[in-house]
C-alpha cells in the first residue's frame, strides 16, 4: 500500500483496524511493515482517501 | 539510548490515560504516562459531547473552561425529517454537555500530574520489550532519540489504535462491520439548534448517523460515521459528509474552521483486557458505546478501577494476570453488560432501512420517549408497529 502524505491527517484509523497490525504511526509519518497482506482495508476506511494501492 | 524505569507506564494521555495515572500515582505508584503528540487533547478525534452524571464518580470538578456548550439532550432526527428528543437522563453518557476537548484532556493531565505522575510527550512506543513471554517495557523515541522505559505493569490507553495490546498479545482485532470511519468539520456560519445535540440517522451515514453538536450559536461540530463495510472507495466517507452538508439548509452555507477524522469501535466487550504485567483501557480496549460511539465515560470510569488496580498491584508486588483479574471484574461489573446490550441492539440498528427509521421515529415522537427507558421504546415499537416486531424479537 503507498500513502499520499499530501492528504494524510495522522489520525490513526488504519492503525487500529489493519487486522495485521502491519501499519505504524510515529506521530507524522506511516509505515507498513512486511506482515502487511495489501487485504486494502485500510484504503477503504481512510477518511480521506489517502490510502491506495501500489500501482493506483 | 535513554533508559528509565517506574512502577507504572501508562501509553496515551486522552481521558482513559490520565484518569488511570491519576488514580495509580494517587495510590502511591510511580507512575510515568507518555503521549506521542507534543500536546495533549490535539489533535481532535472526537465530535466532544458527554452528559455531566458520571464525571464525579472519576473525581473530575466541573470546570467552565472545558465547557463549550449545554444542551437539554439529544435530538434523534429521522430520514424524512421526523424528530423525537430525550433529556439528558436518558441519552446515555454522550449527551448534555459538548466540550472543548483540548482542554478537557488537558485539565485531565493536570489531575494526573498533581498526583504525583510524569508526563513525557513526543513519546512514541514502538515495540514492546519482552523477557520470558512477560511484557517488561517499551522501546520507542522520546523528542527524537531512543528511549526505553521498564515498568512493573504497563498501561495500553493507547486509542483507536490499540497496539500496545496487540503487541502484547492480547486480542483487540475488530471485524469490519464493528468499525465505523468518521469525518467532522468544526463549521461556523451556521446556525445549529443550540438545546439539543442532533442525530440523523439513515442512509445519510450508512450503518452510522450524522451528528451536529453545537459549540457557539453560529458554530457546530458536524460529522458523520459510517460502517467500514458500508464503504467501497478511497475518501467515500469524507463524501457523505460533503453531500450531506450540501443538501441540509440549515449547513449548506458553513465555512469550515477545522476537520478531523478517525474511526471507532462498536463492539462486543473483548474477551480479555490484561496479561501480565498489562492491562488495556478505554478506545485502546474496545470500551466504546456500540450504539452512541462514545469512549470518553467508559474510558474515564474503567480508567479509575485500571488506576486503582494497578496501585494495589504495586503494593503487593504482583502485576500478574491472576492478580489483575481484579480489573477485569470491576470494569466488567460497571460497563460488559450496557457494551454488549448496546452492540447486539448496534447490529439490529445498522440494518433498517430509511422506510424503517421513518416509522420508528414519528412513533416515538407521537408517544413522547421523554417518560421511556431505551426498553420501553422498543416496546412501543412493538406495539404501534408489529410489522417490525419479528426484525426486533431479539432485542425485546
Amino acid at each position: 500500500m503507498k500513502v499520499n502524505v499530501d492528504l494524510c491527517m495522522h489520525c490513526g484509523a488504519c492503525v487500529g483496524l489493519c487486522p495485521q497490525n502491519a501499519i505504524y504511526l510515529d506521530d507524522t509519518r506511516i509505515t507498513f511493515n512486511d506482515d502487511c497482506v495489501s487485504c486494502g482495508r485500510c484504503r477503504k476506511a481512510c477518511p480521506v482517501g489517502a490510502i491506495r494501492w501500489d500501482d493506483e | 539510548m535513554k533508559q528509565l524505569t517506574t512502577d507504572v507506564l501508562v501509553v496515551g494521555a486522552g481521558p482513559a490515560g490520565s484518569i488511570t495515572a491519576k488514580y495509580a500515582a494517587m495510590g502511591g505508584a510511580e507512575t510515568i504516562m507518555v503521549e506521542k503528540k507534543e500536546e495533549i487533547g490535539m489533535p481532535i478525534r472526537c465530535a466532544e459531547g458527554i452528559a455531566k452524571r458520571w464525571i464525579g464518580d472519576v473525581g473530575i470538578k466541573l470546570d467552565r473552561r472545558w465547557i463549550a456548550c449545554e444542551v437539554e439532550g439529544a435530538r434523534i432526527i429521522s430520514p424524512d425529517g421526523s424528530e423525537f428528543c430525550i433529556n439528558e437522563r436518558l441519552a446515555g453518557n454522550e449527551v448534555g454537555t459538548v466540550l472543548e476537548r483540548y482542554i478537557f484532556d488537558k485539565v485531565l493531565a493536570e489531575d494526573a500530574a498533581r498526583a504525583g505522575a510524569d508526563i513525557m510527550l513526543r513519546t512514541a512506543a514502538k515495540e514492546v520489550i519482552k523477557e520470558n513471554g512477560k511484557v517488561v517495557g517499551i522501546r520507542g523515541e522520546s523528542m527524537g532519540e531512543p528511549v526505553e522505559i521498564r515498568a512493573k505493569l504497563i498501561i495500553g490507553a493507547d486509542g483507536f489504535e490499540s497496539q500496545i495490546g496487540r503487541w502484547a498479545g492480547i486480542d483487540t482485532n475488530l471485524e469490519e462491520r464493528d468499525i465505523i470511519t468518521c469525518f467532522q468539520y468544526r463549521l461556523t456560519n451556521c446556525k445549529p439548534n443550540m438545546e439539543y445535540c442532533d442525530f440523523y440517522m439513515g442512509t445519510a451515514a450508512p450503518g452510522g448517523y450524522v451528528w451536529v453538536f453545537p459549540k457557539n450559536e453560529t458554530t457546530a461540530n458536524v460529522g458523520l460515521g459510517v460502517q467500514l463495510t458500508k464503504l467501497k472507495n478511497p475518501g467515500e466517507v469524507k463524501m457523505y459528509l460533503d453531500q450531506w452538508i450540501a443538501r441540509t439548509p440549515e449547513y449548506a452555507g458553513g465555512k469550515p474552521v477545522a476537520f478531523n477524522a478517525g474511526a471507532c469501535s462498536l463492539s462486543a466487550p473483548l474477551d480479555e483486557a490484561t496479561a501480565d504485567n498489562i492491562m488495556l483501557v478505554g478506545d485502546a480496549a474496545r470500551m466504546i458505546d456500540p450504539i452512541t460511539g462514545g469512549g470518553i465515560a467508559n474510558g474515564c470510569i474503567a480508567g479509575r478501577e485500571c488506576g486503582e488496580v494497578a496501585a494495589l498491584a504495586i503494593q503487593s508486588g504482583d502485576t500478574g494476570k491472576e492478580f489483575l483479574q481484579q480489573y477485569e471484574k470491576r470494569w466488567r461489573a460497571k460497563l460488559e453488560n450496557a457494551l454488549f446490550r448496546n452492540w447486539v441492539a448496534k447490529e439490529k440498528l445498522v440494518t433498517l432501512s430509511d422506510d424503517t427509521f421513518n416509522k420508528i421515529i414519528r412513533t416515538l415522537a407521537e408517544v413522547g420517549v421523554d417518560k421511556l427507558s431505551v426498553g420501553n421504546i422498543l416496546q412501543v415499537i412493538y406495539d404501534r408497529h408489529p410489522e417490525l416486531a419479528e426484525e426486533f424479537a431479539d432485542l425485546l
